[in-house]
């Protein structure tokens, strides 16, 4: 069993206990607990259809649960009124697998068309200061009047984290952030990760299959095996792991 | 003999539960449109821009139509009517056939085509590519931004498509009384105007509010509801076609009874 790994003066920010979710007869998630605390990567890692994605999807009550306890912020998610439910997801980000850019919308229409929405007091000039802002911290200023049909597979998930960002999130779970790209970018975006944490102080959970970013991104990570959380630890002390199936993941 | 009674009995016992679930969730979908239609934040701008898109942009293909159902009316109308030397009654038979039935019926069906089917394949892509559950985890509500602006748009943008179509209509049916005649379009038009009453307009338009809530709610009920996949897009638009356009014929046919016994 691998050595548990707990910050120093760890406050959670996101708590989660006994989690279960089944779809039909399929039992994904039985009884996953683990905690996210104030300021730290956390990187969820296991193999393809282990719930890693429903997992952060029933953070933001994206997909209803069907037993356990989900705190954010010290609110229980699954006892919020909608109201109430959607003033924390204004502090979450969520970085989607494939960037789920609105397609009908440019690039500028992406990032204004939340912000415009939760904070009705901000002029034009003001959205737009706003929106050159956020491109600019993930470095793509130039593609503010594209759309997204015009992006690659990077300035998508560029974008898409700068929507994330657009509101100033306290929280960010990615979703497999660097998917389909290649290892240029891949990295490229891994160190965005880093640089965004330090910069906006930001907490993160990091779902992903990627190991140079989960090496270079993750403070713990956490491996989910059949429905359950079967291991957690630094990058090093997993990469040393007795158990050879643990040991897999980072050949 | 009795083990395949058994089986089909069976299968048109889970067909029957599918279909009552699937209208139990079609009214849960529809109820949820009339409480988040009423309940601020309105989306003005999403509303004018759905109202240009479902109305302005069906204008060409509801023109070609409309002209047409006036014109193929009138010119398959003529020999009949004149073997009865009631010639003369060609420009009210056009008018009130165009107005009371063929106008709605047709444009409402050519709209289940073009807008339903355009809803039902944008809002189903939206879907599996995650861009709904994007709008969600924003806070913000994509039943109110996408739903509601699209079902009041084809609400109200239909009855003027519709009567848009009867004036078309109309013009068409001139067009073919002129082909084999020479019928004056002032006489030709006030024999429409004299024929037409109240009672022709008024139960006819009222339906076309139905036939436009019912295509635009059918279109983004399957779009809304697409289960993950890319094949489940196409099946979103072809499914909102097809429902939609049985649904008119049943509106038209509860609306036909109900014509009769107030009016």
């Amino acid at each position: 069993m691998e050595k548990n790994y707990t910050l120093q003066n760890s406050n959670p920010v996101i708590e989660i206990k006994d989690l279960h979710k089944s779809f039909g007869t399929n039992e994904v998630l039985k009884g996953v607990t683990f905690n996210l605390n104030k300021g730290e990567n956390l990187v969820v890692l296991g193999k393809s259809g282990s719930g890693k994605s429903i997992t952060i999807k029933c953070i933001v009550g994206l997909i209803k649960i069907d037993s356990g306890i989900i705190t954010v912020f010290n609110q229980e998610i699954n006892s919020l009124e909608i109201d109430e439910l959607n003033k924390i997801r204004t502090r979450i980000g969520f970085l989607f697998q494939n960037a789920a850019l609105y397609d009908s919308m440019s690039v500028r229409e992406n990032l204004s068309f939340t912000l415009r929405r939760h904070d009705t007091t901000l002029s034009g000039d003001a959205i737009n200061e706003h929106v050159l802002e956020v491109l600019e911290s993930v470095g793509l200023k130039e593609a503010i009047d594209k759309m997204p049909s015009e992006l690659s597979g990077g300035m998508r998930k560029r974008i898409g984290l700068a929507r994330t960002l657009i509101l100033k999130p306290e929280i960010i779970l990615y979703d497999e952030p660097t998917t389909g790209l290649d290892t240029i970018t891949s990295r490229e975006i891994s160190e965005l990760i880093l640089e965004l944490r330090q910069k906006n102080k930001t907490s993160s959970i990091i779902i992903t299959h990627d190991m140079p970013c989960a090496r270079l991104t993750s403070d713990r990570i956490v491996i989910l095996k059949e429905g359950v959380i079967h291991v957690e630890g630094t990058y090093d002390e997993l990469e040393k792991s007795e158990d050879e199936w643990v040991r897999s993941f980072f050949i | 003999m009795n083990q395949t009674l058994t089986i089909q009995k069976e299968r048109l016992g889970t067909y029957l539960n599918q279909s009552f679930i699937e209208v139990g969730r079609a009214t849960e979908f529809a109820i949820r449109f009339f409480k988040e239609a009423i309940r601020p934040p309105y989306e003005f701008k999403e509303l004018l821009k759905q109202c240009y898109l479902i109305g302005y942009k069906s204008l060409p293909l509801v023109t070609i139509t409309g002209f047409i159902m006036g014109l193929v009316l009138t010119l398959q109308s003529r020999p009949t009517l004149a073997e009865f030397g009631a010639e003369s009654w060609l420009p009210s038979m056009v008018a009130l056939s165009l107005i009371r039935e063929i106008a709605p019926v047709i444009t409402a069906l050519i709209c289940a085509g073009k807008v339903a089917s355009g809803i039902g394949a944008e809002l189903g892509s939206m879907k599996v590519t995650e861009q709904i559950d994007a709008m969600e985890v924003s806070a913000i509500n994509p039943f109110k931004y996408l739903v509601v602006t699209r079902i009041m748009a084809t609400t109200l943008m239909i009855p003027l498509l519709v009567i848009y179509a009867d004036g078309i209509g109309i013009v068409g049916g001139y067009m073919g009384i002129n082909i084999h005649g020479d019928v004056n379009v002032v006489r030709y038009l006030s024999q429409v105007i004299e024929s037409i009453t109240f009672l022709d307009i008024f139960p006819a338009t009222i339906k076309t509010f139905f036939f436009g809530y019912f295509i635009g709610m059918i279109g983004c009920y399957k779009g809304y509801n697409a289960e993950n996949g890319t094949e489940s897009v196409g099946k979103a638009a072809n499914s909102a076609v097809v429902t939609a356009s049985l649904t008119i014929f049943i509106i038209d046919m509860i609306a036909v009874q109900v014509t009769d016994l107030f009016f």
